[in-house]
């Protein structure tokens, strides 16, 4: 079974895949059948995951060393030989192992969430071409086929922002993250170009060998580096990096199991995935790689001042998501795999659960946004109140739940490129991504106090607790936020950065000075929040009256949006119009004219076909005899001189 | 002299298939023939599968005269591939022209063995021999439909323009057999060397050759008989002749000028590139104003086979896998659009583009067929055309043709416009008459094949291109 998944990783994304292709052409109208057909394909490629999951971890040492690879020649031309496959190491086991549990949950979730749309079928059909398109990119052996499935993921993703395509707001917020994440895809496309024309290939493992030595073709390190925040572009645009995360928070706009599937645990984390696969390339040039640390540390901080904020759950949630997105990058911008892949996977976990637990909230509070038209939903639904609140604690990064261990594992990365890099920069981002910690503690205790506890504040709403399909999933992945970091314990023999890693693996002893200080952090957040919102000792409106500009400008998100509607209402718009007036008078004439003397000459030739039998062998004759004569006359070599070619 | 008969099973099938078909023709009752057209189907489809059996063979059969390669069994698929398709399309429409059902698919046959013989020829004698056996079967084929004048009109036109094309190459093979002394195409090369190298008889007998095989790929100038052939013949024998025909004179060109004048790629390598540009040229241009849409898709093969000729013009192994890649892909799309043309004057009686108004609301299946197949011709991804063309023109410009190129590439910017302009008719404007269109089921077989078959090798062409180049390394190795 083992060996079977081994061999045949191709059917995890088939499956989703066939499954989407069914529902499309026959279930549609059967709705509970499409959901059965869906969840079955989807289960079914959580188990052969588990099984290559399996497969790696018992023979760690050769997939560690090289890759398992299946391919196939999709396109071959002389000097360009395109390849589909699949790749098996433990990172992509990792990611598939995450991408289809958190798929697979979501799915029963729906099950619940969804009863009684109008487009159940069509919902569940988009999840399986979604989970397709993400497994395709995880277990992608080249950075072509990547960029393939990385356009169909942006595809599902419109489509399932949009899925409520009759609410304005849907509309317009799909278009947003289209628009925006097609704008960081260019810059990705741009950088996979110049790889593919410098090194000849996009194979991972084949670029993994020539990168490092790239003066042997003809590249310098300051060309390496453009190359590489080129096609940094693309995550940006993608994991919702600073300055086009602006899509993420409007993307909230889609159905709530989306927002858990793709906007936490999946789709963002594929441009996190990307840099690690090609983590190589930005370690080859340091400069790029301390972009990619700033940014992401930059973009950590700043979501997380946002969230501080913002009223509705979800928007808070998806700030969180940016801000731990953030966190990631910065791992990776200190060139540890290790670190932002084992935080991409708790971060799965517990994120998961909170979006589904705000899912829930929504659910019992029939779609009522404001988290201050909440209070005390503690009494009314306690499943959810447990389970968020483990899910809080995860992300606030109190041990043992799983988002401690990770996000020490960063801290202590970062810190380690100041002490041990001598890396000045680096000092800044670690004391950044210490408040960021602090921040992120403050503001989802906040969200938690104000919506779980005190008193119901609408008293028009009826909360009740969520149907048992969509608590299931509550609790496995509640479970896994609470175990699923203990795998990279730094005591442990082999913990998580052994399996997945790039480069030695060495034994870090743990840094117990990070490892108390952030947990001080985390607590000093938590009991402002406590201070603030559950025992109210310091009005929290005083507070947002006495800072009122910091608090205005937060709310507002720093304005982000507002600057990019002025820039595309007055640059870009103006530009619009002069390109208008270049297209329509002096394009359009030269086209016009171009089109019309091409019909004019089509008619004229026309006329050259009499229908007359002898007209035809006239032609015919003639021809032969022209070509005889220009032969004969010319010669051959005046002709091949003015026709070229060569000889 | 080697007579290993067995190397020659695919040509002795297809005769005993003909011959067979003829005779269980005579000997069932008339109303009980109509099973024929699907028998003809069920045994070219054996025949294809076994064609497979015969990669890797490279023999040359009765001292050279004919050549079992994988070349010659590349293109045999080719012409059976579209045997295949149009016999099962056209099984109700040939009951509709009435007498001699069985006789129209027994010709359908001979001259696909024509074509078979003319891809495997290695003389001279072999070649014509080949090349009459498909142009005669044309002739009756293109005139089957007796008490049509249209029909009867192709059917003499051909006839007489064929007769004068034959002459030609005739007199362009018997100059060349006078100045070398020999038959066998391979022992040319050396001969003309020997002889003292290019003289202007020679040159004179190359370009008869241009001009008898321009004739049947429809090259501009030769191609004037076309449109008018194209338009009178029966639907199905037109699809056959667009793409049986046009790839047979494609296998014996490639092999006679690469193998015969190797030495004078000059010579004709130019005469080649003009007449490419002048054919693209010609094909897209005239096509624009066309009302009807066979004429349209006649001018638009006359197009492609401008296309393809630029394979020829790299003449090497690159450029020819590009021309068989590019014919066989040629045949679904040539075939498919054929078949909704058919369907559509079968039961409307029309083959005026203005009448295919609101096609796509009287039969979807029909409209997509053809927006398919007339967007691969125009080489939009992800459709196959895309991938045949990617393939042809890359191989001509690192030739170092790139004015050729780019004259394909501007017109076949322009050849869109007059797909589109279809595509605009079936799916913008509003039916006349709303009644459905009722798609037979071989007819609606052939439908669905052409259309899966030309995205799938748009989106996945490396097994098709695979086998291409085989049989264009074959090509090479053999001689």
């Amino acid at each position: 079974m083992v060996n079977f998944a081994l061999e045949n990783a191709w059917l995890i994304p088939f499956l989703p895949f066939m499954a989407f292709v069914l529902i499309a052409l026959v279930f549609k109208p059967l709705p509970k059948v499409s959901a059965f057909v869906a969840i079955t394909c989807m289960l079914t490629s959580f188990v052969l995951a588990i099984q290559i999951g399996i497969g790696v971890f018992l023979d760690a040492e050769r997939f560690i060393e090289e890759p398992l690879k299946h391919t196939f020649t999709w396109f071959s031309m002389s000097g360009l030989t395109i390849e589909m496959g699949t790749q098996i190491d433990p990172t992509s086991a990792m990611m598939l192992f995450v991408v289809t549990l958190v798929a697979s949950l979501v799915q029963i979730y729906s099950l619940g969430y969804m009863h009684g749309d109008v487009g159940f079928s069509r919902f569940f059909a988009y999840l399986s071409l979604f989970a397709m398109s993400m497994l395709g990119l995880v277990i992608a052996p080249n950075l072509l086929q990547m960029f393939v499935f990385w356009e169909l993921v942006g595809l599902c993703s419109y489509l399932l922002i949009g899925f409520w395509f009759f609410k304005y707001s849907a509309r317009e917020a799909a278009k947003k993250a289209f628009i925006t994440t097609r704008t960081g895809d260019f810059g990705l496309l741009l950088g996979l170009l110049l790889l593919q024309i410098n090194f000849g290939t996009l194979d991972l493992v084949k670029l993994g060998e020539m990168i490092p030595n790239f003066t042997q073709y003809g590249l310098t390190a300051s060309g390496l580096t453009v190359i590489a925040i080129i096609l940094f572009l693309g995550p940006i645009g993608k994991s919702g990096q600073f300055p086009l995360h602006v899509w993420l928070p409007d993307a909230m706009e889609g159905p709530t199991p989306v927002s858990a599937l793709i906007h936490a645990a999946t789709m963002v984390v594929a441009g996190v995935y990307l840099v690690g696969r090609s983590l190589i390339l930005f370690q080859t040039v340091p400069a790029a790689m301390t972009f990619v640390a700033c940014i992401g540390a930059f973009t950590a901080l700043f979501a997380a001042t946002i969230a501080v904020t913002q009223v509705e759950m979800k928007k808070i949630l998806a700030y969180s998501t940016v801000s731990q997105l953030g966190y990631m990058m910065l791992a990776l911008g200190c060139g540890s795999l290790t670190a932002s892949m084992f935080h991409l996977m708790t971060h799965a976990f517990f994120k998961a659960l909170m979006f589904l637990g705000a899912g829930c909230v929504l659910h019992g509070m029939h779609n009522e946004l404001n988290i201050w038209k909440y209070g005390g939903l503690k009494k009314y639904m306690p499943v959810t109140y447990w389970t968020f609140l483990i899910g809080c604690l995860a992300i606030a990064g109190i041990p043992p739940f799983a988002g401690f261990w990770s996000k020490d594992e960063i801290l202590l990365v970062t810190y380690n490129m100041f002490a041990h890099g001598h890396q000045p920069i680096y000092l800044v981002l670690f004391i950044m991504a210490v408040i960021t910690a602090g921040l992120t503690a403050f503001y989802m205790f906040r969200m938690f106090f104000i919506c779980f506890h005190g008193e119901l504040r609408d008293e028009h709403a009826h909360p009740h607790e969520a149907p048992f399909s969509m608590l299931i999933a509550l609790f496995v992945l509640a479970a896994l936020s609470i175990v699923g970091g203990l795998v990279g314990m730094p005591w442990l023999e082999h913990p998580f950065g052994y399996y997945v890693r790039l480069g030695h693996f060495e034994h870090e002893a743990p840094n117990y000075f990070i490892m108390f200080g952030s947990v001080i952090v985390a607590c000093i957040g938590i009991f402002t929040a406590i201070t603030i919102y559950l025992k109210k000792s310091i009005s929290h409106e005083a507070l947002a009256e006495k800072y009122k500009g910091i608090y205005t400008l937060l709310y507002n998100k720093y304005y982000i949006d507002e600057i990019y509607l002025w820039l595309i209402h007055n640059v870009l718009d103006g530009l619009g119009r002069f390109l208008w007036w270049v297209d329509i008078t002096i394009v359009d004439g030269i086209v016009d004219g171009v089109g019309k003397s091409t019909q004019g000459l089509g008619s004229i030739l026309r006329r050259a076909q009499t229908g007359k039998l002898q007209h035809y062998a006239l032609v015919l004759f003639a021809g032969v005899v022209i070509l005889v004569v220009i032969m004969a006359m010319t010669g051959t070599s005046s002709a091949s001189s003015m026709l070229g070619g060569v000889r | 002299m080697d007579a290993n008969y067995s190397l020659m099973a695919i040509e002795i099938a297809t005769a005993l298939l003909a011959i067979g078909v003829l005779i269980i023709g005579l000997l069932v009752p008339k109303e009980q023939r109509y099973g024929l057209g699907y028998l003809v189907t069920i045994g070219l489809t054996g025949i294809f599968f076994l064609t497979f059996a015969f990669y890797g063979t490279n023999t040359k059969l009765f001292g050279g005269m004919y050549i079992v390669d994988d070349f010659s069994i590349f293109f045999k698929q080719i012409f059976l591939a579209a045997g295949i398709l149009v016999t099962l399309a056209a099984t109700l429409y040939v009951k509709k022209i009435g007498a001699n059902y069985g006789e129209f698919f027994v010709m359908m046959v001979f001259a696909t063995l024509g074509m078979m013989v003319l891809s495997s020829a290695g003389d001279f004698i072999t070649l014509y021999l080949g090349l009459e056996t498909m142009t005669i079967t044309f002739y009756i084929l293109a005139g089957f439909k007796k008490g049509d004048s249209k029909s009867a009109e192709a059917g003499v036109k051909y006839l007489i323009l064929g007769a004068m094309s034959s002459a030609v190459l005739l007199y362009g093979l018997s100059l060349i057999y006078g100045m070398t002394g020999t038959v066998i195409v391979q022992d040319v090369a050396a001969l003309i060397t020997a002889g003292g190298g290019m003289q202007p008889a020679l040159i004179v007998g190359l370009v008869f050759l241009v001009a008898g095989f321009g004739f049947k790929i429809s090259a501009v100038p030769f191609q004037m008989w076309s449109p008018d052939v194209y338009e009178g013949a029966p639907t199905p024998v037109t699809a056959f002749l667009a793409v049986g025909s046009k790839a047979a004179a494609f296998a014996a060109l490639i092999r006679f000028f690469l193998i015969a004048f190797p030495d004078y790629q000059a010579e004709w390598k130019v005469l080649f590139a003009a007449l490419a540009a002048l054919t693209i040229i010609v094909g897209n241009l005239v096509a624009i104003p066309q009302t009807n849409i066979k004429r349209m898709l006649a001018y638009s093969s006359i197009a492609q086979a401008g296309y393809i000729m630029t394979g020829v013009v790299a003449a090497d192994a690159a450029g020819i896998k590009g021309v068989a890649f590019y014919l066989m892909l040629y045949v679904f799309a040539t075939v498919g659009a054929f078949t909704v043309v058919m369907n559509f004057s079968s039961n409307t009686g029309s083959d005026e583009i203005k009448d295919y108004a609101g096609l796509a609301q009287r039969s979807p299946l029909m409209a997509a067929v053809l927006l398919v197949c007339l967007l691969s011709m125009a080489g939009i991804p992800p459709l196959a055309g895309f991938a045949g063309k990617i393939f042809l023109f890359s191989s001509i410009v690192s030739q170092g043709y790139l004015w050729l190129v780019i004259v394909g590439l501007v017109m076949s910017m322009a050849s869109v416009y007059y797909y589109l302009s279809v595509a605009k008719v079936m799916y913008m404007a509003d039916p006349t008459d709303n009644t459905p269109i009722v798609v037979p089921v071989g007819a609606k077989a052939t439908l669905l094949l052409t259309m899966g078959i030309t995205v799938f090798l748009g989106v996945y062409p490396e097994p098709l291109s695979v086998l291409a180049t085989i049989a264009s390394k074959a090509l090479f190795m053999i001689n």
